[in-house]
């Protein structure tokens, strides 16, 4: 990329055209590394199957290797014990990688106030979106798959560096 | 029947500074730390008490002795259970492991040592079990502020 290049209409014209395209694949591919710790686990089992049926988002079939994943679906209570594992999950996952808070013990510690539990996981890693419920709906977590899309679908993704 | 075997085990646990009484449906019995073992042994022998179910601990924390140590028996031949009661001191919250007679019991009083820092002599590994390496005090204490917590990973600014 040269400078005239970089100047000119026809770069930025490029670079937004291909934002959107590498964005819509990637919002409808979204591989999820379920880490299930807690009851929120029916929730998601409810969520992932026939019934409501993620797939239908692009974003059902989950990766049982952070390697693979983009999505760490972060689902039920997070301990002070465990915190380190959650924190080294996060690190083993290459970008692009988003995180999801399902339920209100990972995105706040929910009722949970005590010597035990971490309060809300966004104290060691960052998230992306919250689902409020204990447990949520899988109405409230179709909605928050629908807004993680809208994000990365309107995200700028890098490819090659920070400029295109 | 199972009423028989209570009623019995209760005139033969009388005395020896033990008290014995009825209380929901089980027997509960208050006993010197130091009758401990000669009770469990005679418990798991002669009336068929397999079953070692937990130990834990109450914290009173305005008594003198401050905790009591709660042991459960369950016989899986009578279907009856037994408690058995100790008070113990702050300054001395120690009595007898029973890893000799039950294998259960090296578990559980790991745990209760992670909640109640009571100590088990005789028990080796009083590792910590559903805490972690580090933590400082005893969370079912008392006086152990409710909210403190120890986190392991450094938090996100
Ligand atoms: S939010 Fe509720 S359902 Fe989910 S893990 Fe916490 S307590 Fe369980």
């Amino acid at each position: 990329m040269n400078e005239v290049n970089e100047k000119s209409g026809a770069f930025e014209y490029l670079t937004t055209r291909k934002d959107e395209l590498v964005g819509w694949a990637r919002k409808f591919s979204i591989f999820p590394y379920p880490f299930v710790t807690a009851c929120c686990a029916m929730e998601f089992m409810s969520v992932s199957s026939t019934m409501y049926d993620t797939d239908r988002f692009g974003a059902a079939l989950p990766r049982f290797s952070p390697r693979q994943s983009d999505l760490l679906m972060v689902v039920g209570t997070i301990t002070h014990k465990q915190a380190p594992i959650l924190k080294k999950v996060y690190e083993q996952m290459c970008e692009p990688k988003w995180v999801m808070a399902f339920g209100v013990c990972a995105s706040s510690g929910g009722f949970y106030r005590n010597y035990a539990a971490l309060q809300g996981i966004d104290k060691i890693i960052p998230v992306d979106v919250y689902i409020p419920g204990c447990p949520p709906r899988p109405e409230s977590v179709i909605d928050g798959i629908m807004q993680l899309q809208d994000k990365i679908a309107n995200a700028s993704h890098p490819i090659v560096n920070e400029k295109f | 029947m199972s009423q028989g075997l209570l009623e019995r085990l209760r005139e033969r646990l009388d005395g020896d500074g033990r008290e014995p009484v009825f209380a929901h449906g089980l027997l509960a019995v208050q006993l010197p730390r130091e009758a401990l073992l000669d009770t469990v042994k005679l418990l798991k022998d002669e009336f068929g008490f397999d079953m070692f179910l937990d130990v834990t601990a109450v914290d009173w924390p305005k008594r003198e002795p401050r905790f009591d140590v709660v042991h459960h028996f369950y016989s899986t031949h009578d279907h009856v259970r037994v408690r058995l009661k100790m008070a113990v001191t702050e300054a001395d919250p120690v009595v007898d492991s029973l890893v000799d007679h039950y294998g259960s019991a090296h578990f559980m009083e790991r745990e209760c040592h992670d909640m109640f820092g009571i100590a088990f002599r005789g028990n080796a590994d009083l590792r910590p079990i559903l805490l972690y390496e580090g933590f400082e005090g005893h969370p079912l204490r008392k006086d152990y502020p409710k909210e403190l917590e120890q986190p392991l990973v450094r938090y996100r600014e």
